[in-house]
């Protein structure tokens, strides 16, 4: 059974994932990037880490892709096409090195990963949610105090750099 | 049986996937747009490996990689909206002034 979701989720992410990365009209990229968010998430669930899914589909599916949508329409972006493209040379050597990092990932994961067993049980008696706080607030206190700042600066730098010059 | 192997494979095909993106596409906002694969398969990594090694680590690495995921298509979405209403497009190839 976890065999079988697993399979189809993965499938749905990487098909849709095709799609983002080739299809040519921004509207079509950014709906496909939905169904990838929302994909990961199930497998994020399907890992026992509800809390990050559950924040994946917010965060992810809901913010940042309506972002995506808003800023596509507010440029008008999918009315305009960009000419067919020669397709440099050198765009068909970046293709080419990311494949190869493929054929050099793959080896490296099967020699270096121990070959698999099933997960482990977790065996805890708390929710997700509540060990994450639990880590969240104690020992990863600094680093969440400075994602806030990092987030206050995100939103400064955002209006001061979409704001119209008079 | 599901072993940590397949959610590697998974998330490194991803990985690539988002990296073809980037140096395919000429538009800005689709190159944005692989980024965040590329981030959301370092993601599935880290829960994978919390999920088998027993730590919940991994899990509070993913929660600061979308604070940082989610700054930087604020910020990138505002300069491409920038960069358009100076250039008047988001075709990277245009965008050379700062090109060697």
């Amino acid at each position: 059974m976890e065999s079988l979701i697993f399979y189809l989720l993965s499938a749905v992410t990487l098909i849709s994932a095709v799609f983002v990365v080739f299809l040519r009209r921004p509207m079509h990229n950014v709906l496909s990037m939905i169904v990838v968010m929302i994909g990961l998430a199930g497998l994020f669930i399907l890992l026992n880490a509800e809390f990050i899914g559950m924040v994946q589909l917010v965060v992810y599916a809901g913010a940042v892709m309506v972002l995506f949508l808003f800023v596509i329409m507010l440029l008008n972006l999918d009315q305009i096409r960009l000419p067919i493209d020669p397709r440099e040379g050198r765009t068909w050597i970046g293709v080419g090195t990311a494949l190869a990092l493929l054929l050099v990932l793959f080896p490296i994961l099967r020699a270096v990963i121990p070959s698999g067993t099933s997960a482990p049980e977790t065996g805890q008696t708390m929710s997700n949610t509540q060990i994450i706080a639990r880590e969240l607030f104690t020992t990863y206190l600094l680093p969440f105090e400075i994602a806030s700042v990092l987030l206050l600066a995100a939103i400064v730098g955002t209006v001061i750099l979409a704001k119209k010059r008079s | 049986m599901v072993t940590l192997q397949h959610y590697l494979f998974l998330s490194a095909i991803l990985f690539v996937l988002g990296a073809v993106g980037v140096m395919f596409r000429r538009n800005l906002i689709v190159i944005l747009m692989s980024l965040e694969l590329m981030l959301n398969a370092v993601n599935l990594t880290f829960i994978a490996f919390s999920r088998y090694l027993g730590s919940i680590e991994g899990q509070i690495f993913v929660l600061f990689v979308m604070v940082v995921a989610a700054a930087e298509v604020a910020v990138g979405l505002a300069v491409a909206v920038a960069v358009f209403r100076q250039k008047g497009t988001v075709d990277v190839n245009e965008i050379n002034l700062m090109k060697w």
